[in-house]
């Protein structure tokens, strides 16, 4: 990796159309960064990503802080914005999902993870960051792994040994001979793939957004030669089109994931069914 | 070119493959932010979420202990105004029987007085009639003897003999008379 340690920008800025050079499509190399410290080839370092993730995780607090470290019985603006957001998960998300009685040991655990996704989310947008930390796989799939473990272990001390087999195989002996295979199905779905399809489900969907913003960007900058101006400007309108549509798919997102922990919970303290 | 695009094509990195230093930023990312929030400003913020309801349940409480209050004061108002008419009624119903009863008392009082007084009319009257005639028998006796007495010009002292004689002949005088009366 002999790139310069000091670049910014995620593209070469020094290429126009009608300049004879290629157009610098967005890819994979756009999700890689060089170590702001450390050594990228040993798993030593300290990155972008990195740093954007505690930095978020800072600001999640500090928010929650100033809101929450001293709240009154009448609220004031901030308690009032950050209730209404812990209210919407609180009741919106773990009541509807698991139930008021059930779900209350569960509110801190989903409340802290949606605020969690949709911050690292929306780093997409924010100037100079740019970038969506849960379109690094890692991050999401370690807030999977602990949804995976919190449900998995549930389930375990819920409905014991044989009760957690029958809960994750949904075995039911009236369907005959099929219930074998269904149970089969239901154990590969809900042990292995569940957990991959969590992760990679915003994964992916951020993933796809950050791309999408760059191609347009890169676009607007890369068309800004001789008549291709002209269609700068729309690529450049795409690029506000996008940004707009990327702040709803962040919020989306982050409910989606928080929505689906809940419904997995649910489901491990849910009867046999 | 980019050596990160080279990087990438040369399949070094698949973005499926999650790099573990991330890995484990992430897990300490998120377990600030958990921390915090379930350790102290979420249990900080229920409370005073849970004070809140009070306020207003306790508000609405009040309020609801005194429409139920005043709703059994007009029970009660209403069950004493129902008794007092009730109690009006019934003493107006007794002072009529009573009022009905003293006047056929009275009647019947008055009645009797004065079926004792025509009663007493009567006998006085008999009383009156009978010393009358007693005493009229008597008289003319007497005035029959005495006139008998000088007509005849002896005495009719013997009283038994006089006494059959004026018998019979007021026992006559009678007879005409009531005769007399059956034929008027």
């Amino acid at each position: 990796m002999s790139a310069d340690p000091t670049q910014v920008l995620a593209f070469e800025t020094d290429c126009h159309i009608f300049d004879g050079c290629g157009f610098p499509a967005p890819g994979l190399h756009s999700f890689l960064f060089e170590p702001l410290w450390g050594d990228g080839d040993s798993n030593l370092y300290f990155n972008k990503t990195m740093l954007l993730a505690l930095l978020g995780s800072v600001i999640i607090v500090g928010f929650f802080w100033a809101a929450f470290r001293n709240p009154k019985v009448v609220p004031g603006k901030l308690q009032m914005v950050a209730e209404s957001g812990y209210d919407f998960i609180r009741r919106g998300v773990v009541y509807e999902t698991i139930g008021k009685r059930e779900g209350e040991k569960y509110v801190p655990f989903v409340v802290a993870l949606f605020f969690f996704v949709w911050m690292m989310n929306l780093w997409s947008i924010i100037p100079l960051a740019q970038f969506p930390v849960t379109s690094i796989i890692s991050y999401p799939l370690v807030l999977a792994l602990l949804v995976y473990f919190t449900w998995v272990s549930l389930t375990f001390k819920r409905h014991g040994f044989v009760g957690f087999w029958k809960n994750v195989t949904g075995f039911d002996k009236s369907l005959g001979p099929v219930a074998y295979l269904a149970a089969f199905i239901e154990l590969f779905s809900n042990l292995l793939v569940r957990p991959f399809t969590h992760a990679v489900r915003l994964f992916a969907n951020m993933f796809a957004g950050h791309t999408l913003l760059l191609l347009f960007t890169i676009a607007s900058w890369y068309l800004l030669n001789g008549i291709g101006i002209a269609y700068a400007g729309v690529s450049f309108v795409m690029v506000i089109v996008m940004t707009a549509f990327e702040l709803f798919i962040q919020a989306v997102q982050a409910y989606v994931f928080v929505l689906l922990t809940c419904t997995y919970i649910q489901g491990a303290l849910a009867e046999h069914h | 070119m980019n050596p990160l695009v080279q990087l990438a094509q040369e399949g070094a990195e698949n973005p499926l493959i999650p790099p573990i230093p991330e890995l484990v930023i992430g897990l300490i990312a998120f377990v600030i932010v958990f921390g915090f929030l379930a350790k102290k400003l979420l249990p900080n913020i229920n409370k005073v979420l849970e004070e809140r309801r009070e306020a207003i349940e306790g508000g609405i409480e009040k309020a609801d202990a005194a429409k139920t209050e005043a709703e059994s004061v007009l029970e009660q108002y209403k069950a004493q105004l129902a008794e007092a008419r009730h109690e009006a009624a019934r003493l107006r119903q007794e002072a009529t029987e009573q009022g009905t009863a003293i006047i056929q008392e009275m009647k019947a009082e008055g009645q009797r007085q004065r079926e004792e007084i025509i009663a007493a009319g009567h006998a006085q009257i008999e009383a009156d009639r009978k010393a009358a005639a007693a005493a009229l028998r008597q008289d003319v006796g007497k005035l029959a003897t005495d006139l008998a007495g000088k007509l005849v010009g002896e005495s009719l002292e013997d009283h038994a003999r006089q006494s059959r004689t004026i018998d019979r002949f007021l026992d006559s005088l009678e007879d005409g008379a009531s005769k007399a009366e059956a034929t008027r």
